[in-house]
Parts: C-alpha cells; structure tokens; sequence
C-alpha cells in the first residue's frame, strides 16, 4: 500500500498519485517533462535560473507540515504532482447527481465539459509567469525576489498539476490539450492565452501585488468552486493548490500593505497631510495612495471580468453536472441542486443598471464574483487600518463592479467608479483620476530599482514584519548567481 | 414570441448587425450582433449568435454586393468581435419560437446561405471566410457556405458543430450535408466532429477538411488579406458601376392584400388563399446593357423578381395560413420576351448576368416554398419565357381554352423561349422541364423546337405542358373545385406530399439540405427530446439537461 500523504520521489517527478506503478501515465508525463523544462528555461532571465532561492517544496500533503524549506535553483524545483488526501465516501456535492458517490473516472457525459474547465484553469497557471517574468530584474529586496519564484515554481507545479489530470484521465485529447498549454504563451500574437486578463505585462511590482492580491484571489475562487467538484481527482487537485494558493495571496496583500505603509510613514515624516498633494509625496520616491487607489481599481475590475457574464448557460451545466460547486458549497445550506431557487443579477434596462431576479443555476457565476467580493474586501479594511494607525486621513475602497468592464453586462456603459452612469465627456475627464495614467506607469516604473543586498528595500516599500520561515531580516533569500 | 409582421426589406442605413468595408475589388464584411437589437423580445443575441432579423440583413447584404457592388470580387466575412466569430443560431430564440418560425426562420437562412454559396459559380463573387475565435453551430454554417475557410492557429479558434450533444438538435443550414458532401469530410471524422462541443482547432481542422487552410495567429489578418487579394486578382468577372436598389413601392390592405408596381397580390385569408397576379412589362424593353443599366433598378426583370421575391417571402412568414397560392399573369408576352432577349443576349453584361441569376434564385424560392401551388393560364396572360418557368414550378397548372363570353382578351397562350432549356435550373440541377420528363427525356428535348411558338390550350395540353385545360362551361366551377378541395386536405400531409413530388430526379447537394432539413430536422424539431418541457432545446440555457425518452424511433 502506498503512502498518499507522503510524497514519492522515486521518478522523476514526485507526486502520491503512485505514478511509479501508473506506467502509461508516467509515460506520457515524462515525454511532457522536456518541454515544460524547455518553457521554464526559456522564460525566467538566466542569473535567476542560476541562483539559490529559498523556496519551499512540498513534501507532504499532511496540512500540518507539508512544506520544507530549502536553497534550490529553480530549474531543479521539483514540481510535483500532489493530490490532496481522498476523503472517504465522499459524495458529489451539487446539482442532479447531489448526494451520489463521487466520480474516480471521467463521467463520459461530462468529459468535454470537465476537459475544457481544466484546460482553461491550466492556462493560467504558467500565464501568471510569463507576465512577471521580468521582475527579478527589479525587485524591490530579495525578500520580494524569493516571493515572486516561490509564486512563479508554485504555478509551475499548479500547471503540472492541471497536465496530470490531463494526461491521466483524458486520453489522446487531454495529451493534446496538453501540449498545447506549453504553446500558448501570454501576450504572445501566435498564440495567446485563453483570458484576457492573462495576456497583459505585469510591469512593475506594485502591479504584481496588486495582481496576487485581486487576479489570484479570482483564481483561488476558481479552485474553490472546482474543488467542490464531483470528479474527485480534481477536486482533490484543487485542494492542494489552494494550501499553495494562500501564500500568493499573502503575497499581495503584504505587498500592497506594504507600499501603503511606507507612503504613510514618508508622508508622515515630511509633514504631508493631504494624500493628494501628489507631487511632493511623489517627490519622496514613494507612490502616493490616489495612485494605488487608480491600481487598485484597475485590478479588482480586470479580475472582476474574469468571471465571465453575470448570467451563463455553461456555468449552469457545469453545477447541475456537478463538476463545479459553489464557493463553501458543503456549508451553504439549501438543497444544492437550485432548481428551483433564484439569485439577483444586475442587468442593464435600456440606459438602466437594475437588479433582477434570475434562475439560480444561471447564476453560478455571479454568485462567485460577489462572493470574490465579499472575499477580496478583507484586504482592503486592513489597508486601511494601516493608513489609519499611521494617522494619514484617506481611505481605499473597491469601485463599483460596473466601472471599467469589459465583460457582462456593465460592458460597453460609462459607468464612474461609484456606480454611476456618467457622459462619455465625464467619463473622459474622470479617467484619469479613476485609472492608472501612462505618467502614473512612467512614475512607478521610475522606482523599480533592484535591491539586491540582504535585509535592504527599496525607498517605496516597508520591510516586513516577519521573515519568510521565521528568517530574520538580514537573511539572504536568494543567492543572486553573479555570472 | 409575440407575433408580428416580418419585414424582409431593409437597407445599409437600417443595419444592426453587420457593417461593410469596400476596399476596391475586395469587401470586407464584419459580423457585429447588436445583442440588444434581437426580432422578438425575450432574448439577447449574445456571442454573435442570430436571428431571422440577423440573417434579414445578411441576405440584403449578400443581395446588395451583387447589384450595387459589381466591382467586388472577393468578400471576406469575418467577426467585429474579440474572441467569437458567431455561436450560431440564437438557443433562446429558437426555444421561444413556434414550430412554424424554426422551420421558416431555417429555411430562409438556408436560401440565404446557398445565395452566397453559389455567388462565386453566379457572380464571380468569392466569400472566404476568415474564422478567429469560437465558431460553432450556424457560426460554422455561415463558414460552411462560403467558398474557402480560413482559421486561426491560436491554439482556441475552433469551428464545431455542437448541436447534438448540447441541443439535441441538427445542424439547421445544411451543416451536416456541407461537411459531408461539400467538404468530403470522411463519415467517421464527421461522427467525432459533430459530438464533441468544442470543436476541432488548427492542423486538425485542416487535416479533416473542416477548413481549407489555417493560418499562424499573427499573420492571420495578413494573409487573409493576401488572399483575397490573390483571389481577386485571379476573378475574370465582368465589373462596372452598380446600380442601386432602391425600397420597393409596397403597399399592405388592411385585408392583407399587398400592391407593388408589377406583382398584386390579393388575399383571401378566410379560405386561406392569395392570387399572385404578374404583371407584364410597362415600358418597352432597352435597346442595350447600356440602356438597361441606365434604368437601375427599374428595369422590368429586375423589379418584378424583387417584387415577387418580397411577395413570396411576406407570405411564408407573415401569412402563415394562407396554404394556396395562386399565380396569374397579364400582360403582353412579346413584351417580357423583348426583356428576356435582351438579358440572354448580353450575358456578358454584369447586369444581365445579375438579374437572370437572381431570377434563378427567385424561381427556387417558388419550388420550396410549402404551399400548394397552382398556376391560371387565363386569357390576356404572358407566361412567356421565364414567367412561364413559374409554370412548372407549382403543383398544378390550368389553362383556358376557347372564347369566354364577355372577354375580349388575347386567347391564352404560353410561349416557350431559351430561357426554359438551361439557365433556371431547379435545385436538382435540371430545369423544369426536364424535372417535368424525366419519364420522357424526349419529350423536353423536342419542346425545344417550340420556342417562340404561340401554344394555346389544346397543344399546351398536347404538348404536357399544362394539368388541364378547361373551356367557359367549366373553368369557374373546375378552379373553385380545386380550391375546396385542397383547402380540406391536412396542411402537413399536403407540404409532405408536394415536396415529394416536386424534386423528382437526381439528388444534389442543395436538395440534400432542403430534403434532409425537412425530413430529419422537423422531425427532430417535432420530438420531446428536443423541443418537449424537458427536451435539451427547451432546457438550455437553465443548466438542467435534456430528459431523453431513450426509445429509437
């Protein structure tokens, strides 16, 4: 009998799937491998692929200590495949099979259905590093530097996890789909990724934060929702990922914390008063918190359209199907399967942003965006409270979810970060304190200055308050290979 | 859907859906679904999926670049939109509309599909179809009909056929006989590519025949350009400056009877039946193409097949039960023959060539519309030439014979001309005298040697050209007769029977996909699993599936 919690590292890829008595599987993972290294290599500027980073691997699926920490060059990383433990006699938790055993094997009815949601999923996984691939070259400490590899290996493996599924239960296809993760590339004219969100540059690192803190946190509720899932390989998958997921999250939320914190303090100790007297706190090589309020914005509504139309026939079918649950689906008292339940969507009536009523089961979608909502606001309250204690009188807030979309209903109205519907000449005249301006990027991009000596950070951004692995403060988290 | 009166006349200032670029001897037309601006209420046309409305203004479109735009030789159609170049049919839609709109609303976009499909053979119009971004169902459809495919190899643009495993329905345009017949896709690979949602993407598309060439994602618009460049340079088609088409003079009673300058058409919705009355010519024919192009869109053929194209198509859709249809002529039969001349003599004329082939197509909306059908060959009528193919397209022809008290009218005749030996096949690809012989191949071979003769009734019958021919004694009572009698048949068995009927002889592509729409398609359309409380179309869109009864039928 195998040991599941524990992770096997006697092939080439590690993993508690027993892949080294699943010879097919392993097979077809192992002619993957080279390309996904291939990818790796390619991407990330080489000093980096060089250096020890102090990465955390996961060992175990034991949530009481799954992770060690050690130096390890990325490309050396071993990504693995890691399910979380199967819960026994576990039960589909939603939609017409409520209540029946969980699936072992792919549902031939809800094969293409299930393929796509974990092609799609995929594709963001390696997406999210194509984007940041050049922010080593800036990073504001190496602290900053270790989180972004450990957020870029952590992908990594979130996409081998994605290929694993892929290879193991969907054949020839799955193969394909397979590959073709590796073609797609973000950005790329060829081939882009499948989101749109995922084929933007993350420029500077205040938008790297801001992207872990809102576009991951849309991918966390993606892999809540399929983690309910009724295929229970993947929902086992989706577990795992979200113990992993957690950090990226942390990620930005400290990091914009933060940027915020160190805006306060600069303000605080020239005597500025007014958060809008942004020249001269800019003048302090600092970013005044209008600007990271612009960013803010910019990121929650991009993360916001990722979670497709507000009302959806292919979200519908893959609850009633049961392969992907509500967020929480388990502690959600009703009778899961909402046949006959409604949700309140917004709609536009003519010039008109109402609320209405519609069939819950269309509704998966818009469920999980307010739940997102719900979720991403905790962050803001702390930020908050940082600008608070710091004695700084401003405060950030979420914009309305019809400002700046691109999707769903909202797409296509001038609607101001209130929630109001504004002329197009308002609309033009308020942009530019609503969103990032290039001059604002210009800006930004004028403080990504590396510092790469230890226990150093650059003048924009507060150290934090404890070390990665308890370290202290002078710890040198990356080893930077000096060519 | 609440019911109200289809318009099928519209114009580039009235488009909500499409938008056209004409860049010299290439247009580009760009797909752009209003989604707001849906037929009926009750649905958003998300994705670019369509609705009769949609296809309404395709149809002018396609209508428009042949008339107005000669000097196109390549249209390459394509998406305004990111992501999605068309999802097909409207689910929504088609859900909320009453059996007889689906099978109308399929129907009309079935024409409006061969029209295009066959402008390359008519026109030397090529339509290349430039596909980025998800392409399924009628999306693919559209593709289908256009005369070379192109894909993006973005590693998501797709072309797919979804409709059995997410709507429990067909193809509705021809989808399945395109693949098969057209594009020769091998049976096996079709079985995989229609029952799977997603599609088939780059080389394999390719590979299977689903498209004819796939292109890298970031040349894509590059080498589509090239392409219909390449295309056009390649086009002998005769050009010149086009002539505009202008709104119909149209008027509707309040009885539902409809007048326009040429074509009445007189309505008798309590005994379920309209008289469609032709009018020959009221102004001598042109002496030249010069003088014919001159005259735009007045010229006699033209504006009598807009005329009767309307009338045929405002009777589908709005008259719905109005199950007779009556054609008539009168008028002076030299005289359409004088405009018939000048066309056939000048085929080389982009003009002339236009309006014979819209005459073609206009004849073939005659032979599949399902109405009963009949033809009064009456005393001052001009069923010459190419009104006479109107003839052999209905069901039953009567014809009078002798003098009738109290009518001073030319004695009825028909007259035969070269238009009825070649260039009005059906969609058989006979004409319809030879579709009327096929038992007697001789016999239409022989007619030929009648042209330009006078028939009266007794040779017409002599010669099989008419059902009967009746006298002053029986005329009135025969006709009224008729007219009972068929208005007490079941409509559905009558519509079963007449198409039978009418399509005698070899198959083809385009009889394939009316044949098999009708047949497979109603039937589909007609069965729980579908179209029931809890059948797929029904249900879709709610997240519940279809509740299949599992017996084979």
């Amino acid at each position: 009998m195998q040991d599941l919690m524990n992770v096997s590292y006697d092939t080439q890829i590690p993993n508690n799937v027993g892949l080294s008595s699943d010879k097919r599987v392993l097979k077809a993972l192992e002619k993957w491998h080279p390309g996904y290294i291939n990818w790796w290599n390619d991407l990330i500027p080489d000093n980096f692929q060089q250096s020890l980073v102090y990465l955390r691997t996961a060992v175990s699926v034991d949530p009481k200590g799954w992770a060690k920490f050690d130096y390890v060059k990325m490309p050396e990383y071993r990504w693995g495949v890691l399910l979380a433990p199967q819960v026994e006699d576990r039960k589909i938790p939603c939609g017409e099979h409520a209540g029946e055993v969980a699936w072992q094997e792919v549902p031939g009815e809800y094969r293409n259905m299930l393929k796509r949601l974990i092609v799609i999923q995929g594709d963001t996984e390696p997406a999210s590093v194509e984007q940041q691939r050049f922010l080593g070259l800036t990073a504001p400490s190496l602290y900053d530097m270790r989180n972004l590899f450990q957020v870029n290996v952590e992908e990594g493996r979130h996409l081998w996890a994605m290929v694993y599924l892929l290879h193991k239960y969907f054949g020839a296809d799955g193969r394909e789909e397979a590959d073709d993760l590796l073609r797609r590339s973000s950005g790329s004219e060829e081939a882009p990724r499948m989101l749109g969100a995922f084929n933007e540059e993350t420029p500077d690192w205040l938008s790297f934060f801001m992207f872990t803190y809102f576009t991951d946190r849309d991918g966390k509720m993606q892999l809540e929702s399929l983690a309910q899932s009724g295929f229970d390989p993947l929902s086992r998958t989706c577990r795992f990922m979200l113990t992993e997921e957690a950090h990226h999250m942390f990620v930005g939320e400290t990091g914009v914390g933060r940027t915020i914190e160190r805006t306060c303090q600069v303000m605080k100790e020239n005597g500025i008063d007014d958060p809008y007297d942004v020249d001269k706190i800019r003048s302090f090589g600092v970013i005044d918190l209008p600007t990271i309020q612009k960013k803010l914005n910019l990121h929650y509504t991009l993360s916001l359209d990722l979670f497709g139309q507000e009302v959806s026939t292919n979200a519908a079918n893959a609850f009633n199907a049961g392969i992907k649950g509500r967020y929480m689906e388990h502690r959600i008292d009703d009778d899961h399967k909402l046949t006959d339940d409604t949700y309140v969507v917004w709609n536009m009536e003519g010039d008109q942003a109402v609320q209405k009523e519609v069939p819950a089961l269309t509704a998966i979608n818009m469920r999980l965006r307010d739940d997102y909502t719900r979720d991403a606001s905790g962050g803001i309250q702390r930020w908050n409270k940082i600008i608070e204690k710091l004695g700084v009188d401003f405060k950030l807030k979420l914009p309305h979810e019809a400002f700046n979309r691109k999707i769903g209903v909202f797409s296509g109205h001038n609607f101001d970060p209130e929630g109001k519907l504004v002329s197009g000449a308002e609309y033009d005249a308020g942009i530019p304190n609503w969103l990032p301006t290039h001059a604002d990027g210009d800006f930004i991009q004028s403080l990504m200055k590396p510092v790469y000596e230890p226990g150093q950070y650059a003048g924009w951004i507060a150290p934090p308050k404890v070390g990665i692995d308890n370290k202290p403060g002078d710890f040198e988290y990356v080893k930077l290979h000096v060519a | 859907m609440t019911e109200k009166t289809i318009d099928f006349q519209t114009d580039p200032t009235k488009y909500r859906h499409w938008r056209v670029e004409y860049a010299g001897d290439v247009a580009n037309l760009y797909m752009d679904v209003d989604e707001t601006a849906g037929l009926f209420d009750g649905y958003e046309l998300k994705l670019n999926s369509y609705d009769l409305g949609v296809d309404i203004e395709l149809a002018d479109i396609v209508q428009r670049m042949r008339f107005e735009h000669p000097e196109v030789k390549v249209v390459v159609m394509r998406s305004a939109k990111d992501k999605v170049f068309c999802a097909g049919a409207n689910i929504r839609m088609l859900g909320g509309a009453s059996h007889a709109h689906k099978v109308n609303f399929c129907k009309f976009t079935n024409e409006t599909r061969n029209t295009f499909e066959a402008a390359e053979e008519d026109s030397g119009q090529k339509y290349i179809c430039a596909v980025k971004g998800a392409c399924a169902g009628g999306g693919y459809e559209l593709a289908l009909a256009c005369n070379y495919i192109m894909l993006t190899d973005d590693g998501s643009s797709a072309v797919a056929l979804p409709e059995v495993p997410l709507l429990a329905v067909l193809p509705g345009t021809g989808g399945l006989t395109r693949v098969t017949d057209k594009r020769k896709v091998r049976r096996d690979r079709a079985d995989i590519f229609c029952s799977i949602e997603e599609g088939v993407k780059g080389k394999r598309a390719k590979e299977w025949d689903l498209v004819d060439e796939v292109v890298p994602n970031a040349k894509f618009d590059e080498i589509v350009d090239q392409r219909a460049k390449e295309f056009a340079a390649a086009s002998q088609k005769p050009t010149g400056a086009g002539v505009k088409l202008e709104p119909l003079q149209r008027s509707i009673a309040a009885d539902g009877s409809l007048n326009y300058t040429l074509v009445e058409v007189v309505l008798d919705r309590a005994k379920g039946r309209a008289t469609v009355t032709l009018n020959g010519p009221d102004a001598p024919a042109p002496a030249s193409p010069e003088a014919l192009h001159a005259l735009g869109d007045q010229s006699y053929l033209l504006r009598l097949a807009r005329e009767l194209d309307d009338a045929i198509l405002h009777l589908r859709l709005n008259e719905r039960e109005v199950g007779l249809l009556i054609f008539r002529s009168q008028g002076d039969p030299e005289g359409v023959l004088a405009h018939e001349k000048l066309l056939l003599d000048n085929q080389d004329h982009w003009l002339a060539r236009e309006i014979l082939a819209y005459w073609k197509r206009v004849l073939k909306r005659i032979d599949v519309t399902s109405r009963s059908m009949a033809a009064l060959v009456e005393h001052g009528s001009c069923f010459a030439g190419v009104l006479a193919e109107v003839l052999w397209a209905v069901d039953r022809t009567y014809m009078m014979e002798g003098e009738f008290e109290g009518d001073n009218r030319p004695t009825a005749a028909i007259r035969m001309s070269p238009s009825n030996f070649g260039p009005f096949p059906m969609g058989n690809d006979l004409t319809r005298l030879q579709t009327r012989f096929l038992g007697a191949p001789e016999q239409a071979e022989e007619l030929k040697s009648k042209q330009g003769e006078t028939i009266e009734a007794k040779a017409a019958d002599a010669l099989g050209l008419v059902t009967y021919i009746y006298d002053d004694i029986d005329w009135e009572d025969e006709i009224r007769i008729f007219m009972e009698e068929r208005a007490s048949f079941s409509p559905d068995a009558l519509t079963g029977m007449e198409a039978n009927l009418r399509f005698a002889g070899p198959e083809t592509m385009e009889t394939r996909i009316f044949g098999r729409l009708t047949a497979w398609q109603n039937w589909i359309f007609n069965r729980p699993n579908a179209t029931g409380e809890d059948g797929a179309l029904q249900r879709y869109g709610t997240g519940i599936r279809g509740d299949y009864n599992n017996e084979r039928v």
